[in-house]
């Protein structure tokens, strides 16, 4: 017999798999070889989450219990599936569109972005969430302790306990491994999804070959597997009409509303064409699921002894048969089933409870501007963590309330009746451009309030919450509260009863809530994106004319999307408006789209405060309004057009205006350039000439000779200097400069530059991560050198901070190599950002500087003649250049 | 003659210079390197000359003149302004706002000691 | 005149009748899958569980079926970039 330590090293070494899988995905997605990461098939296998441990263990039990009844759990998802033109085509163009990152960021966004209505719709996620969680906690822990039985050590209730703990922990651990890697939830969690891929293929085999070793190995084939089933107790086909239809619908409803459905649906889809193969695909990866659950429940129900748990036939009839393989076998598919709902389900609950419940409430705690301020990041992905570490700990204490002892199919639909709580406010929101927020908060809180009193408060048995008196007789003796028969209907099934009566209550709410009550402009604006969305594909714009600076604007996005991302958005909109540089206009256009991005990250109703914070009272006004209205659908396809053109016009104009600006700079500073010339000329010769004279005077003491002498010295070296520095950018500029090519690494150029900028003890400490910089390069190793010991010396001159620090910092992207040279100085203002890379733009104190004001001219003349970049960049603290080293020349060295 | 010269100035060579020159005929330098607080250092210890130079950090030259020519106090006060521009155009500004001399950068110090003894003389011409 | 116009109309005619198609499939499927609730449950003409399990997984084969067909056949409508269109 196999030993009951094998089995928990054979999980290990299982879990282990998959974090290899993970792993090994998340490395390629990062190169960029993500493909067939995005393929239509993974795509499909990772809808396969539906199917949890209830599938794997508890449709085999529930057949077991209700015949065919298991079938409408995936006959429901089927229907809405093959029906994807209807509803799911339509949510995830929306996910798209509005960057949503969970099912509860698509109600707040859908009602004017409130956030009162994100927390409501966590709420109800996660208490929905907490039976299907402890579900699955409970099926591993009774999936070991069947092993542990057959090793003769029978488990008591602290074993079992424990066994649950032990695997919650280990999923917490997983889960924030893999699931907390991304921020922006709208980045996918490629390893994930693919170690998802890989248990829905463990998990679909493992099923199947039970299932065939059952039909052909003991029934002896399908006619006789048929006759079998006939001959069993569930043969009579006595489906009661009301749960057939009621729980077709809510498994439907549910495979929408779910927050994990929704997460691997709409989420992590990354194209919307595989949605056209997921129709077929994953009908078909249900059905085969679900073809051999019938015979495995009744040859189960023939070999088990009476009293045995069918929900663990697909364990125990194998391990009947002496075939232990199988059965290990069949215990990782339903190890594989468990773990990888509770995985996406703790990510999706995690991200939805982070985003619309700790985010805001941070950010309501600090004082105005405090996204200028404090590490969003850090907040946010420590909240995710403990939120998924909160959920299944709430797993874990539902699954000690309710004693670990009920059929899983029964928790599973406890879970469902709540999840589909969303249903109405979701496909009223998607469908009705009438439906307000104050619908769709009456009829989540009255549905939820309803499930909870009929379905869920029950579940932890009579008198455990309610009282069995209650239970009986209704609160107070009412009659028509009582729980499981309200309104006075007796004798419904307790689910339809409670599907019935929420979904009617919640959605009567929402219509009457909905036809009472005015819509924001918010709302409309929203309710008009998400109804048409297939007719709008430009934006309404949620915000008039802005007050905001770009650079403020830059800093906020940096805090949240990180350094590079913020760059390289702000970039393209600069590009985009024929601008160069990472300081685009603050047009309203581009606020919307930075605040898509944001609530990539964040949520909508968090992106949009926080934008609303810089942006002061901007937001739409009655005029934008009008755009909405559906005349204006055919207009706008008109002025699309027009846009277009007017598009480029803008673009070409504000290139010209761009242009006109510097040229008119320029020609202040050439007038200027003869008189600076002249003052850099003059000032050395000034103090040579007048100490020639002293000293040509004589009659003065040896150390003063030789201190002026030494002064008409230092100042020659600075005529001489200023000569050389004229002479190389007349030779840069002209372009006669020869390139002497060779090949070095980084490091030793960075290392020989701090060393020749001549740094004081006492001056500027220079900050480096030396591992970054191992770049091979192929290029001027001199002159590069040249243009990093001009900013070393500029931070070193120019860096007011109290304890001066300049940090260099390598990256590297498929763009290319950059190395921003960072201080923690004043900065330079945006105004002035424009002119410091011109000949004697040097700002203000010029004395103390002692330069000409010509090294960052220098510095880019050189770096355009290696084919790379020099660039002022905006936002980080100090005053911060970053080089781009030429790209093909690193390439090439690689 | 103990006399007081500011000179108002931020090269340290030049300033080292002009102190020596002036210095060995008899006069009290004290030097001011920055424009911003030029016009309180003359409020605060008024000299008998002020030497001036245009390019400054913080507030031109040009600008200390206009004030100290908008004080009652200062609006005789005499002033040579020095600029290592040379253009004739710095040379206007400064006489239309009221320098009583001005010198381009290299001068000799033999012009320079005549121009500071010229000043310091009550009711000459300027 | 050019025959081009009638031949586009022609196509993306049958393309909006594929999207129909595509609609009702749903319907269908729901109908079919509510039919044996209708069949007789005691008696001498009772349907055995079975022919029931056949006849379930028969239609959900179908529906399958008709799903591929249907999805190969219709046309997405262009998806504009989320990150592009502002």
């Amino acid at each position: 017999m196999l030993t009951f330590n094998l089995l928990v090293v054979i999980s290990l070494a299982y879990v282990a798999f998959l974090f290899t899988i993970a792993f090994a995905a998340e490395r390629r997605a990062a190169r960029g070889q993500d493909a067939w990461l995005r393929s239509p098939l993974i795509y499909t296998l990772s809808l396969s989450i539906y199917c949890t441990a209830w599938t794997f263990y508890g449709a085999v039990g529930y057949a077991a219990r209700s015949g065919l009844e298991y079938l409408t759990i995936y006959l429901g998802p089927t229907i809405v599936v093959i029906g994807w033109w209807w509803v799911v085509r339509k949510l995830v163009r929306i996910g798209r569109a509005q960057r949503i990152t969970s099912v509860a960021d698509l109600i707040s966004s859908r009602f004017g972005k409130s956030t009162a209505l994100g927390v409501l719709v966590t709420l109800i996620a996660v208490v929905a969430a907490t039976p299907y969680i402890a579900l699955q906690l409970q099926s591993v822990t009774l999936s070991f302790a069947v092993f542990a039985d057959g090793t003769g050590t029978s488990w008591g209730e602290g074993e079992l306990n424990a066994a649950a703990l032990a695997v919650a922990a280990g999923l917490v651990l997983f889960t924030i491994l893999f699931g907390t890697r991304n921020l922006d939830a709208n980045e996918r969690h490629h390893g994930v999804v693919m170690a998802i891929a890989a248990e829905a293929v463990i998990k679909l085999c493992a099923l199947v070959t039970v299932g065939i070793f059952v039909v052909w190995g003991i029934a002896g084939g399908p006619a006789q597997t048929l006759a079998l089933i006939d001959a069993s107790p569930i043969s009579a086909w006595t489906q009661s009409g009301s749960r057939w239809v009621g729980l077709t619908f809510v498994s439907g409803a549910a495979f929408l509303c779910l927050p994990r459905m929704f997460q691997v649906l709409v989420v992590e889809n990354s194209d919307e064409r595989h949605l056209a193969t997921a129709s077929w695909a994953f009908p078909l990866y249900l059905m085969v699921m679900s073809l051999f659950v019938v015979p495995i429940a009744v040859v189960g129900l023939n070999l088990m002894p009476a009293g045995s748990n069918p929900d663990l036939f697909v364990l125990t009839v194998p391990l009947s048969q002496g075939h232990e393989g199988l059965a290990v076998f069949s215990f990782l598919g339903g190890f594989s089933s468990a773990t990888s709902m509770v995985i996406v389900a703790t990510i999706a609950l995690s991200t939805m409870v982070s985003n619309h419940i700790v985010v805001p409430l941070w950010l309501s705690s600090q004082r105005q501007g405090a996204m200028m301020s404090g590490d969003v990041r850090a907040v946010v992905l420590l909240s995710r963590r403990l939120s998924i570490a909160g959920v299944l700990g709430l797993g874990y204490v539902y699954y000690r309330l309710s004693g670990g002892g009920t059929a899983l199919a029964a928790i599973g639909l406890i879970s469902f009746t709540g999840a589909v709580q969303i249903l109405p406010a979701m496909l009223g929101g998607l469908f009705w451009r009438g439906a307000t927020r104050w619908g769709a908060a009456a009829g989540l809180t009255l549905g939820f309030a309803v499930w909870a009193w009929s379905l869920f408060l029950p579940s932890f048995g009579a008198g455990a919450v309610i009282p069995a008196d209650v239970l009986a007789h209704g609160p107070w003796g009412i009659g028509w509260l009582r729980p499981q028969a309200m309104f006075g209907i007796v004798g419904m099934d307790p689910v339809v009863h409670a599907v019935f009566w929420s979904m009617l209550v919640n959605a009567g709410a929402f219509f009457v809530g909905s036809v009472l009550t005015f819509p924001t402009p918010m709302e409309r604006l929203q309710g008009a994106q998400f109804v048409n969305v297939f007719e709008h594909s430009t934006g309404t714009r949620a915000w008039a004319q802005s007050a905001a600076e770009a650079e403020d604007l830059l800093i906020m996005s940096q805090r949240i999307l990180g350094p590079s991302e913020a760059q390289a958005i702000f970039q393209r909109e600069a590009a985009r408006q024929g601008k160069v540089g990472y300081l685009p206009d603050v047009t309203p256009g581009f606020v919307d789209l930075l605040e898509r991005e944001l609530a990539g990250s964040v949520g909508a109703a968090t992106a949009h405060a926080m934008i609303g914070q810089l942006i002061e009272g901007a937001s739409v006004s009655v005029e934008d309004l009008i755009r909405v209205a559906d005349e204006a659908a055919q207009i706008l396809e008109y002025s699309n057009r027009l846009e277009a053109k007017s598009a480029e016009q803008d673009r070409t104009a504000r290139a010209l205006r761009d242009a006109n600006e510097k040229l008119t700079a320029l020609s202040i500073q050439k007038d200027a350039f003869l008189s600076q010339i002249s003052h850099e000329l003059r000032t050395p010769m000034t103090s040579i000439r007048s100490f020639s004279e002293i000293l040509r005077d004589g009659g003065m003491e040896a150390v003063d000779q030789e201190k002026y002498a030494g002064i008409i010295h230092a100042e020659a070296l600075r005529l001489t200097r200023l000569l050389d520095d004229l002479l190389d950018l007349s030779v840069l500029e002209n372009g006669q400069v020869t390139l002497n090519v060779e090949t070095g690494s980084l490091r030793d150029l960075i290392d020989r530059a701090v060393s020749a900028a001549g740094l004081r003890a006492d001056g500027i400490r220079i900050a480096r991560r030396k591992s970054d910089e191992a770049v091979p390069l192929t290029t001027d190793l001199d002159r590069l050198t040249q243009v990093f010991i001009n900013l070393i010396a500029n931070a070193q001159k120019y860096c007011t901070a109290a304890q001066p620090e300049l940090r260099i910092v390598v990256q590297r992207s498929a763009g290319g190599t950059t190395v921003d040279f960072i201080d923690n100085g004043a900065g330079i203002e945006a105004r002035s950002q424009q002119v410091i890379f011109e000949k004697f733009s040097r700002l203000a104190d010029h004395g103390k500087a002692g330069g000409a004001g010509l090294g960052l001219a220098i510095c880019r003349e050189i770096m355009a003649r290696l084919g790379g970049t020099i660039a002022y960049l905006p936002g980080q603290g100090g005053a911060a250049f970053r080089v781009t080293l030429p790209k093909a020349e690193a390439l090439a060295a690689e | 003659m103990g006399k007081r010269v500011l000179l108002i100035e931020d090269e340290p060579n030049i300033i080292e210079a002009i102190s020596f020159i002036l210095s060995r005929d008899g006069w009290t330098v004290h030097t001011h390197a920055n424009g911003e607080t030029a016009n309180d250092r003359v409020r605060a210890t008024p000299p008998d000359v002020v030497i001036l130079d245009v390019m400054l950090p913080g507030k031109s030259g040009f600008d200390i003149l206009r004030d100290l020519r908008a004080d009652a106090a200062t609006v005789q006060l005499p002033v040579l302004m020095l600029t290592a521009r040379g253009q004739t155009r710095d040379r206007d500004e400064a006489m239309r706002l009221g320098a009583n001399r001005f010198m381009t950068k290299p001068f000799s110090n033999a012009e320079v000691l005549e121009a500071v003894r010229a000043l310091a003389r009550p009711m000459t011409e300027t | 005149m050019s025959r081009s116009p009638v031949f586009l109309a022609r196509a993306s005619y049958r393309q909006r009748r594929l999207r129909d198609a595509i609609r009702a499939l749903p319907v269908l499927g729901g109908v079919l899958c509510l039919i044996p609730l209708l069949w007789p449950h005691a008696g001498a003409e009772a349907q055995r569980t079975s022919s029931a399990i056949i006849y379930l997984f028969v239609v959900w084969t179908l529906l399958i079926v008709l799903a591929a067909v249907l999805s190969r056949l219709v046309r997405p409508d262009p998806a504009p970039d989320a990150t592009e269109d502002a």
